[in-house]
């Protein structure tokens, strides 16, 4: 890479900017479906974090990597699953709409 | 040199990317894209000497997770953009302002200290490493060792996992 910066450095600005849009997402959509995908997208920001950081203090941060990857996978089988009863039960997946978490 | 040109092409794929997944109005379309940012990342992953999670990334994110929201988007009929889920003026505003600021909390943490993050000695010894074991074996050596408690309760949270979702989707009983 030109100058000092190597490709570890710019992997964390672009994970920094991935985890960003990710965040904007969550907030600007209304769609369930969509902000748990902008989730995934914060997830595999912080992947890459983990990645990149390997680069200097060795292989541990590519195991995280396993750990969160595992926990993700998890997570959006029980989210969508979650989704999947709330449209049930009130034929949208508009957020806006569910305000109470009785019912 | 190849590997810088291919760094930033996946990089800003992957930008690129996760800017469409927020603004495409038909969910379908978001869900491509984001596999496109996954296979980018995974790139980016491989260019980064993680040659398994890079792997993984491909066949767990854009593979299994990407398809079961696919599968859900079907299940649940709402491939059409009938209606737009974006937030009104006020929204967005709030959106981009708080984009704003964390881009600029975790810029300004990034170059505080300049470019820093690899260390050549680390590098060159994750390299021998890969070489030596396999680009699994490094991975997979330390986690039945080092972090086999971890990875033993990992297994029970995607058991817990697996009981959690049949619960959650069953029918309930008329």
């Amino acid at each position: 890479m030109s100058a000092a910066f190597t490709q570890a450095d710019v992997a964390l600005v672009v994970s920094a900017l991935l985890f960003t849009i990710g965040v904007a997402g969550v907030l600007l959509r209304r769609n369930a479906i969509i902000v748990f995908m902008c989730v995934e997208l914060m997830l595999n920001a912080v992947n890459l974090t983990l990645v990149a950081f390997s680069q200097s203090l060795g292989l541990e941060g590519q195991i995280l990597v396993f750990f969160v990857m595992a926990v993700a996978a998890a997570e959006a089988a029980v989210g969508l699953a979650i989704i999947i009863a709330i449209f049930r039960h009130y034929d949208v997946v508009d957020l806006d709409r569910f305000s109470v978490l009785r019912w | 040199m190849i590997q810088d040109f291919l760094f930033f092409l996946f990089a800003a794929g992957a930008v690129l990317g996760s800017i469409l997944v927020i603004t495409r109005r038909n969910p379908v379309a978001s869900v491509l894209f984001l596999v496109v940012v996954f296979f980018c990342v995974s790139g980016l992953f491989l260019l980064l000497d993680a040659h398994f999670i890079a792997a993984l990334n491909v066949i767990l994110y854009a593979g299994a997770i990407m398809v079961l929201f696919l599968f859900v988007i079907m299940l649940l009929n709402l491939g059409h953009a009938a209606w737009t889920d974006m937030r009104g003026p006020l929204g967005r505003l709030l959106a981009g302002s708080a984009a704003v600021a964390f881009l600029a909390v975790a810029t300004r943490y990034l170059f505080a200290a300049g470019p820093r993050v690899a260390d050549e000695p680390t590098v060159s010894a994750m390299r021998a490493a890969i070489v030596e074991q396999g680009a699994v074996g490094v991975v997979a050596r330390p986690l039945f060792e080092q972090y086999m408690v971890p990875f033993q309760l990992t297994g029970l949270l995607l058991l817990v996992a697996i009981v959690g979702t049949i619960v959650l989707a069953r029918r309930r009983a008329p």
